[in-house]
């Protein structure tokens, strides 16, 4: 049986935190990558919005996004260079309720493809408030076009909290 | 398909040469549950949008497709609807790439092979230079889909290289 969609690796974090959820040594054998995020920060925020980082490549002129979203009951659209990271996805922060994370999923094709990555990210912090859920849909860009090896995912400020969990799948289309 | 496998490839595309400007996936089993496709695509020249035309045995062409569409440009957030048309979209606002990235296109479709309710898409693409879209697309029919055509809606022609591949999902 073609082993079509397979977990590469997974993060799950543990008491006391942790600053980084992180991917290495990505084997270049799939067709492409799609990373799974369950996820809470004990930053003093409602939505916090982590960095996301290629092969160690933390020079933000590399990686742009442009989202549309909806935040309790307003749309909106914007878009950025990444200053911290192209991909701007909600993650729930410790001013949300208590036990809520976020749904994130990151769609990655021809990962290890020559040219710049067009990527498809969705995430959402459902609050349990009124006011502060927040959906985000994004196109990303990383313009590095080496194969992707490294993922790592971190705050500016702040840590993933216990029972946040990333994992990476490889999808193979032979 | 293999006992016991849930997410499988069922076919796969890469576009070579340069008057490519059409993908057919024919002969699609109904033993799946759902279907996904993944579309890496770049476009020979500016003017094309990413239609699909689905169907049984052949892909109807008559107007019996609508679309509605979520988009956000970077500065607001806005609606679109067409209906009556030959073909979903599974881009509006934007248009496809003609060097450097290729656009990702997820394409999903619940349910495809049933013969009781019309066929809803739900569609997930975007440029990170031009704009991101959450599309639902419908088609008017309680055919099962059997055959998908995936194409460029004006005279242009997929670059060397752009990927399509359909997955079926079983649930059982």
């Amino acid at each position: 049986m073609a082993n079509t969609y397979t977990l590469i690796a997974s993060n799950t974090v543990g008491s006391g935190g942790s600053a980084t959820m992180a991917f290495t040594s990505i084997p270049s054998t799939y067709t492409d990558l799609k990373i799974v995020i369950s996820a809470r920060t004990n930053a003093a925020e409602y939505r916090s919005v982590p960095v996301l980082y290629f092969n160690a490549d933390t020079t933000g002129a590399n990686y742009s996004y442009r989202l549309v979203y909806g935040i309790s009951s307003t749309a909106g659209s914007a878009s950025g260079t990444g200053t911290g990271g192209g991909f701007f996805f909600y993650v729930n922060g410790a001013s949300t309720t208590a036990s809520t994370f976020s749904n994130v999923e990151i769609y990655i094709p021809n990962y290890a493809g020559s040219t710049a990555k067009s990527i498809s990210n969705d995430g959402a912090a459902e609050t349990n408030d009124g006011t502060n859920n927040g959906l985000a849909l994004n196109a990303s860009l990383w313009s590095g076009t080496a194969a992707i090896t490294t993922a790592t995912i971190s705050f500016a400020a702040g840590l993933f909290v216990e029972y946040s969990t990333a994992y990476l799948y490889g999808i193979k289309n032979s | 398909m293999a006992a016991g496998s849930t997410y499988t490839k069922i076919a796969t595309t890469t576009v070579s040469g340069s008057s490519t400007n059409s993908i057919t996936f024919s002969s699609i089993s109904n033993g799946y549950t759902d279907l996904v496709l993944i579309c890496s695509v770049q476009n020979s020249a500016a003017g094309s949008a990413l239609g699909m035309q689905v169907g049984n045995g052949s892909v109807d062409t008559a107007s019996n497709y609508s679309v509605t569409e979520l988009y956000g440009d970077g500065s607001s957030a806005s609606s679109y609807r067409l209906s009556n048309i030959t073909y979903t979209l599974n881009t509006v606002n934007i248009a496809i790439p003609t060097t450097s990235a290729f656009m990702p296109f997820i394409i999903n479709c619940q349910n495809y092979s049933n013969t009781t309710t019309y066929k809803t898409f739900l569609t997930r693409s975007g440029a990170a230079g031009q704009g991101v879209e959450a599309i639902v697309n419908l088609w008017r029919s309680t055919s099962a889909i059997n055959v998908i055509t995936l194409l460029l809606t004006g005279a242009q022609y997929f670059n060397a290289g752009s990927t399509f591949t359909l997955y079926g999902i079983a649930a059982a």
